[in-house]
């Protein structure tokens, strides 16, 4: 497997506070890495570090390509950001904000083009909402809401796709459809995915690998059985969790220890 | 086949307005311009005007029937005031959606960054300190226009030496900052200078005036540029109101494309006010109608914007004008008595949320 992308001795800083430091890792072509830790572990600035959105020492490698050699809108082609509570503007109808993901292949001053319609229509009908092209942002609920969030992403047409919490705003149901329809595009597309997530357990079902981030430093890499592990998990998260095996994979449980 | 697909790749282009609107802005635009210059002290009847339309067309044929003075009180007086009005008043409208768009704020009005207070110090400045009369009516528009500019750099200055990045935010409270700043000094001059409070104050409650083409030919330079930058630019104020993030992780230089926005819609302000005095409401007012009865984005609302924006002002310019003839209501009370129970309206009866 190729690296779709590559990072050297990351660090970013908010004014002293040092949020990740030195992270280096590789995400191969067609991989799902999960990226896991604790809250302020750093998740989101490095999901923000890859997209260009932070200033970042180190080296980051986007299909081969450095981030200086990257133009705005040539790393807008190569990597879409799927943010945690995206701003879903309520009287956008769900076409209109679909197509805003044709942004980066659009001059400054240029209109969309047919095949800029087509790609944002295709990327509707693949999320199963060819039927609501028409309706307001407003009037979705959740899931809907969160599908045409993805659906503007694939209409980007980026090979690297990152999402921040993708299953935050949903119940248990929509959470597992969201992954499964994630896990279906990625074969289909041969898509990269990085996905921040929290619920272990979940993340355990979907990725190939996780990284464990703890104070902005790779604290463990490798797939789910790795680093799910009792002692990582209680070292890092400062949680009292066990890690059974079940059939369909690993299940991450809390155990109660009562404040003495 | 082929036409199925077609069919389905037509379905998806999302319609930026349906064109019963655009036809409806059209018409009032008809309406207002019809209205403004067939209206006045002078009676001037329908079918004479439009003769007298005919005969500057140079229709074969046609010759005005207008006296002179008529002639003149049509064409030197009433139209430039319409023109004035429309771009006036489409300038605001313009100006406040495009605002209200960049800083993703409903509450955005074009005197935002400090324009009003700016224009308004400005204006007492020249009005006080410049010989009276002639002389400094004539030097008028320049002050205002200069304080205007001066205060909008300041707001810029002030907000990024706080912020880390010029952020929206940031840039706002920079623009309440200097423009409380700049009303108290304007509010000192004033204070020290009781006997030019009436004009100082008629200049602030905003008017069209009717002194021929002059005005007219002095801002249409900044408007027809600023419309131009603004709505050369209008699918990038659709993506920011995805948020500063989201447009950035879309390709979008957000700091730049912010800047030339912000500095279209602010020069094309600060020009119509620096003729017009403070005109309140049109800017804040306007965008938000069309909207809540539209439901339009960004590319449709901002040309939808000027034109309904210039047209609600010529109707508030006759108005001001007729309703206690001869004498003149200050347009800025107009637009505020007849905009304010008219949102008031849409407000309530809108279906669609609001942004």
């Amino acid at each position: 497997m190729t690296a779709a992308l590559e990072l050297r001795g990351i660090s970013v800083a908010y004014g002293r506070a040092t949020v990740l430091d030195r992270v280096s890792l590789e995400v191969g072509t067609g991989e799902w890495l999960g990226l896991i830790g604790p809250n302020g572990a750093g998740k989101t600035t490095l999901l923000r570090a890859v997209a260009g959105l932070v200033e970042a020492s180190g080296t980051i490698r986007l299909g081969g390509r450095t981030g200086e050699e990257l133009s705005r809108r040539e790393r807008a082609r190569l990597v879409a950001l799927v943010p945690q509570s995206p701003l879903t503007p309520p009287w956008m109808t769900v076409a209109e904000y679909v197509l805003l993901g044709r942004t980066p292949h659009l001059g400054v001053l240029a209109r969309e083009s047919r095949r800029d319609v087509e790609v944002a229509h295709a990327a509707l009908e693949r999320l199963e909402l060819g039927s609501f092209a028409r309706r307001r942002l407003g009037t979705l609920s959740g899931g809907e809401r969160q599908r045409a969030v993805v659906a503007r992403a694939l209409a980007q047409e980026a090979r690297i796709v990152l999402l921040d919490e993708p299953t935050a705003a949903l119940d248990i149901g929509h959470q597992q459809q969201a992954l499964e329809l994630l896990d279906v595009l990625r074969r289909e597309q041969e898509l990269t995915l990085v996905a921040a997530m929290h619920d272990l357990t979940l993340a355990a079902q979907y990725v190939d690998r996780m990284v464990l981030l703890h104070r902005g430093r790779v604290a463990a890499d490798g797939p789910p059985g790795a680093v799910l592990t009792q002692a990582l998990l209680s070292q890092h998260y400062e949680a009292a969790v066990e890690v059974l095996a079940h059939e369909g994979g690993l299940a991450v449980v809390p155990r109660r220890v009562p404040l003495s | 086949m082929e036409a199925a697909a077609h069919a389905q790749a037509h379905a998806a282009r999302p319609r930026v307005l349906a064109p019963l609107w655009a036809v409806a802005a059209g018409a009032l635009l008809v309406l207002a311009v019809g209205a403004g210059v067939a209206f006045g002290p002078a009676d001037i009847g329908l079918a004479d005007l439009l003769r007298s339309v005919g005969a500057k067309l140079h229709l074969p044929g046609v010759n005005s029937p207008l006296a002179p003075t008529d002639e003149t009180i049509l064409w030197e007086l009433r139209l430039p005031r319409v023109v004035l009005g429309l771009l006036v008043g489409g300038m605001l409208g313009l100006a406040g959606a495009t605002y209200q768009g960049v800083f993703r704020n409903p509450l955005a009005d074009p005197y935002l960054l400090g324009v009003a207070a700016g224009a308004g110090l400005g204006a007492t400045l020249a009005i006080v300190y410049l010989p009276h009369a002639a002389a400094g009516h004539d030097l008028l528009p320049p002050a205002a226009f200069a304080g205007a500019s001066v205060a909008v750099g300041l707001s810029y200055l002030v907000g990024r030496s706080v912020g880390r990045e010029r952020d929206a935010a940031t840039l706002v409270l920079a623009g309440v900052t200097v423009a409380s700043f700049l009303t108290a000094l304007q509010t000192f001059v004033q204070q020290q200078h009781a006997d030019t409070l009436q004009e100082v104050y008629s200049w602030i409650l905003g008017r069209l005036s009717s002194s021929g083409w002059g005005d007219v030919t002095l801002i249409l330079p900044y408007v027809a540029v600023a419309v131009a930058a603004i709505l050369a630019l209008r699918r990038s104020v659709d993506v920011f109101t995805l948020g500063d993030e989201e447009a950035a992780s879309l390709g979008v230089d957000v700091a730049r494309t912010r800047l030339v926005l912000v500095v279209a819609a602010t020069v094309g302000t600060a020009a119509v006010v620096s003729v017009s005095g403070l005109i309140a409401f049109v800017g804040i007012i306007v965008p938000h109608a069309i909207r809540l009865l539209t439901g339009a984005g960004y590319r449709a609302l901002l040309p939808l914007s000027f034109v309904v924006g210039g047209s609600f002002l010529v109707l508030a310019d006759l108005v001001a004008r007729t309703a206690l003839s001869p004498a003149e209501l200050p347009i800025g009370i107009v637009t505020a008595f007849v905009g304010a129970p008219f949102f008031a309206v849409v407000l309530r009866t809108a279906r669609t949320g609001a942004a």
